[in-house]
């Protein structure tokens, strides 16, 4: 299972509580991580990237393994300790606007 | 037992804020959607039930949630604005073309007759429509294409669509205002569209006939009388007697005629409330009182309502959406202010008293009369 920690405030749309389980079929990439997310919680389509396109939103990042994500491509393989589920993916809400 | 609902929009949160026919003790409920910005609240008139709530934030971007149980529980709904075709650009703040580009939904509208018809009126301004209760929406692109598009500009708060109003006369016809473009009229129920801005002055555009480009900041109308309207201008309050073809100035006596919210009473049609500003560059009342003014004539002739409001040191603002009137035998006026606080009078203005003192900043206010 993948593991998924959310932002507060997307925690709260999504009515969940702590780190989120996904099973994900095939490659574990952000873009499959991010079509099983939104396939389970559909309000949080268009929150996270936009919904045409794909593309990040400026202020969410994507963390791993001690590593910023946010500038890889969607289809590249996240590590293996995140498609083992042994390290979260974290959505984090970027510190930004005071 | 009449009652009624007050749907109070914050910088971090919606509040809704419950009375019965006296108005004198209320229920607060909330933050609803904490955290995040609530631009607008407001429930449908076929449905008093089903309220629609526009929530965005500058991480997440936008949501919609509507209510089914008047705002006890909440369901997120659809929140994929994409505009018609091809968007095309508008002007910049310098003049250079600039992609139209959806930043939030500022103004949601619901149906006279049908809870699950609602407009949206969004920045970059544009109109959307949903005919099954905010799950879908799509732009009636006909405002946006009618062919000054291009030329608009945005003002300081953004290029949005802050106004929508409905005819109940003519259900074909439906009104929207733009910052800065102007207003415009429908008579098709939103297919194509006319600029109505004939008669306003601004000093900051060098035609004085410019068919856009003045800074509407809203339009009131009553529905007993849809032919008439009024405008809180940048600056400026105007009416309208023949449903927008031409416009004339009712400032009268007024202190300042710069402001933002403009609203009728409800059940006098040509009595109506503004709250003046300063100035555009001194967004707090004259003098630091705030006064709410009244006119009983349609405009041109106002009265100041201080009854119960601070008249010392108040540096609030009152923005555009938050003020709004309930339809009780007598007319109830309420507004918010960005300092946080939601003003009531039971007495159409006569006396006022707060509801609510320490909110967010407030950004809108609806009222629902539930029987």
């Amino acid at each position: 299972m993948i593991r998924v920690v959310l932002p507060s405030h997307l925690r709260t749309l999504a009515r969940v509580d702590g780190e989120v389980e996904l099973q994900v079929d095939g490659q574990v990439t952000q873009a499959s991580v991010l079509d099983a997310l939104e396939a389970r919680y559909p309000m949080l389509r268009g929150t996270i990237r936009y919904q045409h396109g794909g593309q990040r939103r400026a202020f969410i990042r994507f963390f791993a393994c001690e590593q910023d994500l946010s500038h890889e491509q969607p289809d590249t393989p996240l590590p293996a300790a995140v498609a083992t589920g042994a390290e979260p993916y974290l959505i984090v809400g970027a510190m930004a606007g005071g | 037992m009449s009652g009624v609902r007050v749907l109070v929009g914050t910088r971090k949160g919606a509040f809704i804020l419950s009375s019965d026919g006296r108005r004198e003790q209320w229920d607060v409920s909330g933050p609803h959607f904490a955290g995040w910005e609530i631009y607008h609240l407001k429930g449908s008139p076929a449905d008093p039930d089903r309220l629609y709530a526009s929530q965005s934030s500058g991480w997440s971007g936008q949501v919609i949630q509507r209510s089914d149980d008047g705002g006890a529980t909440w369901e997120p709904v659809g929140n994929d604005f994409s505009y018609d075709g091809t968007p095309g650009t508008h002007q910049w703040y310098d003049g250079t073309p600039h992609p139209w580009e959806f930043a939030r939904v500022w103004h949601l509208e619901p149906s006279l007759d049908d809870p699950d018809t609602v407009f949206a009126g969004v920045e970059d301004a544009g109109l959307f429509r949903s005919t099954d209760g905010g799950r879908e929406w799509h732009e009636l692109a006909g405002l946006r294409g009618h062919g000054s598009g291009p030329s608009w500009q945005p003002g300081a708060g953004g290029m949005c669509l802050h106004t929508i109003i409905l005819d109940p006369a003519r259900p074909a016809r439906m009104f929207t205002a733009i910052s800065a473009a102007g207003a415009f009229r429908s008579d098709d129920a939103g297919q194509t569209w006319q600029p109505i801005n004939r008669g306003l002055k601004s000093e900051g555009i060098p035609d004085p006939d410019a068919e856009v480009g003045h800074c509407v900041h809203r339009l009131a109308m009553h529905p007993a009388q849809p032919h008439v309207l009024y405008m809180q201008k940048h600056w400026d309050v105007m009416r309208s007697d023949d449903a927008g073809d031409s416009w004339h100035e009712v400032s009268g006596n007024l202190p300042t005629d710069f402001g933002f919210p403009i609203d009728v009473h409800a059940h006098e049609p040509d009595t109506i409330y503004v709250v003046p500003i300063t100035s555009d560059a001194l967004h707090f009342p004259p003098e630091g009182k705030l006064r709410v003014y009244r006119s009983k004539t349609g405009g041109d002739e106002w009265e100041p309502l201080t009854e119960g409001l601070p008249q010392e040191n108040c540096y609030v603002n009152v923005l555009r959406d938050a003020m709004a009137v309930d339809s009780l035998d007598s007319c109830g006026v309420y507004f918010g202010t960005t300092g946080g606080q939601v003003y009531a009078s039971a007495d159409a203005g006569d006396s006022w008293s707060h509801i609510v003192r320490d909110l967010p900043a407030v950004l809108s206010v609806e009222v629902q009369t539930l029987s």
